[in-house]
């Protein structure tokens, strides 16, 4: 039987490297293919990797803890007598191990990733660049289970893939550390134009096809599972974060760096504007409390947020697109992200189909989802896909702010607390509640005349909240 | 609707067009008395005589060079090749001088005639006898190459032939010539240049022609027991190719065969997989696969003649594999 490598997939749009989080399997276990092999911390969660073939897993070359880059030999599956010399000669020295023992020289050879099995993609596709731009935004950190970090983490970009690999010793390194080349997914041309066009990031569909490629088939199940019917990943409670001591220079986890990338990304191409209005909330204060009261309900004014929204979004496709350069992508469904706060960043857990949701039912799954955010155990199509972002602030007191769209929608709402304020109402004085909201909008896809009337839904729907639950 | 075999389709074909058009006229080797080596002109000595059906020498750059010769003048010649693996003979004919003059005289002098016989294995014919030449003819510019695969195409497409102002390769498969099929009894003519789909289907399209194409047919109505709905297309012509009828197909399908009795390299199926992936980029699936006669010259023996031929079964792997299955 064939020696499989084991390779560190690429788990996530945006991942470079992983660190292994545990082996689920030892040296001289059996493997079948698609069991499950180690759990890797990538930049936006921790996922499991399924191994690609069968076997006996006879090499462990990254322990757990270790650190690799995407494309990177991280051990051997072959049968219980093949010789693997040759498969190991090609992997050299292990990417990072966790924590190097201080006196340890530097290997003769670089950190030096192993020809993966996939042929070495040459170029960059030639048309459309796969939609990975289309991924979701920044999301949990890696920082777990390696507390100290034991490098900065650009410290060992792989190499290109060699050709046939010479046996190991000292080699010329090349002079510029070259992009990762796991960057590349694999799939049909139709399930790039499906990703595309329901703007599914295609790096976190699991490819059935042959060397993993995504076809059709994929992308469909993909958007048909429902995010909440998955198993999640078991992984571990975060630790807590690090105290942070005034003056130290703090590394960029790959989160952080996700969130530079992307959000710089958007500010600087997308053209913002701005559009704010004020709510009056008593409708909804008074629906709200009567729900906690009578039926013992609670329901958060985001949760009344999300849904307004959602409704919206279905009278206003164009604020539920997309920029493409040459088109203007509008999607079929209705996918709204709701912005979390957890330690060192941020993500935004998604709610499919959340205009054909019930209030209570967004209610349930975004406390499920924020909750398991916090956990760092959302799978990734939990927290991609969206095609609308709710950004809340309201809790911290926070009357409004302007919020950065998350690429690749055209539109983000950010949310104000709601607050007893004096409003004069035919020239008498008294106490209601507002809410104020602002819309960051893509004028690339959206004019103010619509980001106005789109709002002007939204203020509608929450001033007769009923209208929420019909 | 009569139901007619192809070789009696095609003898209909020249039949009618004979006796409608006295410029039509027929020559090759045994074409006359001894009635066509495959019987296809059987009966037409007897009707119009031997100034119209004429025997000739077994020398192929001659008949081609009368036809071309006498349709320069503006007859319009059917010149019969026994098998096209002797038209190699006749090439320079063909290709120098048939496919050229139109182009060269600035369309002063054309060149309507057929050649016609068949192209592609027969049974235990071996290497020289069992070429499928179409990849050929298909390269050259200023050729029209048409292959039917039923009897109603072969007499429609015929006659449409011996109409055409520009030399036409007319390949037939001897495997054909019995194949029954309906024939319409009225008057009727079949375009060159227009693809068919002969079995609709949403899950594949199954591009196929003249012999291949039943290969095709055979391999859908498997495919079917097992619920895959393959969508057979058949070019019918190769040169002018209607390609739109095939992208329509596999933009619905999303998967693309290709299945041809010549040899894979450089065949005709490379043009259509070309074309196709092209044209159909964004909605394909899986690459084009190309199912083709071995890589090797024909095996006499009759094992190895099948396998060196595409069967039912290979096209139906070949379409597992775009499928995923």
């Amino acid at each position: 039987m064939a020696i499989t490598k084991v390779v560190l997939a690429k788990l996530s749009p945006t991942m470079d490297e992983g660190t292994i989080v545990k082996w689920t399997k030892n040296e001289g276990d059996p493997v079948k293919q698609g069991d499950v092999l180690a759990e890797i911390e990538t930049d936006k969660a921790n996922m499991e990797m399924e191994a690609l073939g069968s076997g006996v897993l006879r090499k462990i070359l990254v322990p757990a803890g270790g650190k690799a880059p995407v494309g990177s030999l991280i051990g051997v599956i072959a049968d219980a007598n093949e010789d693997i010399s040759k498969a190991l000669a090609a992997a050299s020295t292990p990417a990072r191990p966790a924590a190097p023992p201080a006196a340890a020289p530097q290997p003769a050879a670089p950190p030096q990733a192993a020809p993966a099995p996939q042929p070495a993609a040459p170029a960059p596709p030639p048309a459309a660049p796969p939609p990975q731009v289309a991924a979701a935004p920044p999301s949990p950190p890696p920082s777990a289970s390696a507390p100290p970090q034991p490098a900065p983490a650009q410290a060992a970009p792989p190499r290109p893939a060699p050709g046939p690999a010479p046996a190991p010793g000292p080699r010329p390194v090349p002079a510029a550390p070259v992009a990762a080349e796991g960057g590349r997914v694999k799939a049909s041309p139709l399930a790039r134009s499906m990703a595309a066009q329901r703007n599914i990031p295609l790096g976190e569909v699991a490819g059935s096809g042959p060397g993993g490629r995504i076809i059709k088939r994929d992308i469909e199940a993909w958007a048909g599972a429902p995010a909440s019917g998955r198993a999640p990943a078991q992984a571990p409670a975060p630790p807590p974060g690090p105290a942070i001591t005034p003056g130290e220079e703090i590394p960029v986890s790959n989160m952080r760096r996700a969130i530079a990338k992307r959000l710089a990304e958007s500010m600087f191409t997308a053209p913002h504007f701005y559009v704010t209005v004020e709510i009056d909330m008593d409708a909804a204060v008074a629906l709200r409390e009567q729900l906690q009261r009578g039926e013992d309900v609670k329901v958060t004014y985001n949760d009344l947020v999300l849904k307004a929204c959602a409704k919206a979004l279905t009278r206003f496709p164009m604020v539920n697109a997309s920029w493409m350069g040459d088109k203007i992508a509008t999607h079929g469904e209705v996918h709204v992200g709701v912005a979390v706060t957890i330690p060192d960043g941020l993500i935004t857990p998604v709610v499919r189909n959340a205009d054909r949701k019930s209030v209570l039912d967004i209610s349930r799954e975004v406390k499920d989802l924020a909750g398991r955010a916090r956990e760092r155990k959302l799978r990734p199509e939990e927290f991609m896909g969206s095609t609308f972002t709710v950004s809340n602030l309201g809790m911290y007191g926070v009357t409004e702010f302007t919020a950065i769209i998350n690429p690749p929608e055209s539109a983000i709402l950010a949310v104000g607390s709601v607050q007893e304020v004096p409003v004069a109402i035919d020239g008498n004085l008294r106490a209601g509640h507002r809410m104020r909201v602002t819309l960051s909008a893509d004028h690339r896809v959206v004019d103010g005349a619509m980001a106005a009337q789109f709002l002007g839904e939204v203020r509608r729907l929450l001033e007769n909240p009923v209208s929420l639950f019909v | 609707m009569a139901v007619l075999t192809m070789r009696d389709a095609l003898n209909q074909a020249m039949k009618e067009e004979m006796a409608r058009d006295p410029s039509v006229f027929i020559l090759g080797e045994e074409v006359g008395a001894y009635q066509g080596a495959y019987k296809v002109t059987q009966g037409l000595l007897a009707q119009f005589g031997e100034w119209r059906v004429r025997d000739t020498p077994i020398a192929e750059e001659v008949i081609a060079g009368v036809a071309v010769g006498a349709a320069f003048i503006g007859l319009r010649p059917i010149a019969e090749m026994m098998t096209f693996n002797f038209s190699l003979l006749a090439l320079d004919m063909i290709i120098n001088h048939a496919a050229k003059y139109r182009y060269m005289s600035g369309g002063q002098v054309r060149c309507p005639m057929v050649m016609r016989g068949p192209s592609g294995a027969a049974a235990q014919v071996a290497a020289q006898h069992s070429q499928a030449f179409e990849s050929i003819y298909a390269h050259v510019p200023g050729l029209v190459v048409a292959m039917p695969a039923t009897p109603k195409d072969a007499k429609g497409m015929l006659k449409s032939a011996i109409r055409d102002d520009n030399p036409v390769i007319f390949l037939e498969n001897e495997v054909l010539y019995n194949l029954k099929g309906e024939v319409p009894e009225a008057e009727y003519h079949i375009p060159l240049g227009l693809a068919e789909v002969k079995r609709p289907g949403r899950d594949v399209t199954i591009v196929a022609w003249s012999r291949s194409c039943i290969t095709a047919l055979a391999a859908a109505t498997k495919l079917a027991e097992e619920g895959i709905e393959a969508e057979v297309v058949d070019p019918r012509t190769l040169r002018p190719l209607d390609e739109d009828v095939i992208f329509d197909s596999v933009r619905r399908t999303n998967r693309c065969v290709v299945a041809e009795e010549g040899w894979r390299m450089a065949g005709f199926g490379a043009e259509i997989s070309d074309r196709v992936q092209r044209a159909c980029f964004d909605e394909l699936d899986a690459p084009v696969v190309r199912v083709t006669a071995e890589d090797v010259p024909m095996p006499y023996a009759k094992t190895l003649e099948k396998a060196y031929l595409p069967q039912p079964e290979k096209i139906v792997d070949a379409v597992r594999q775009v499928m995923y299955r």
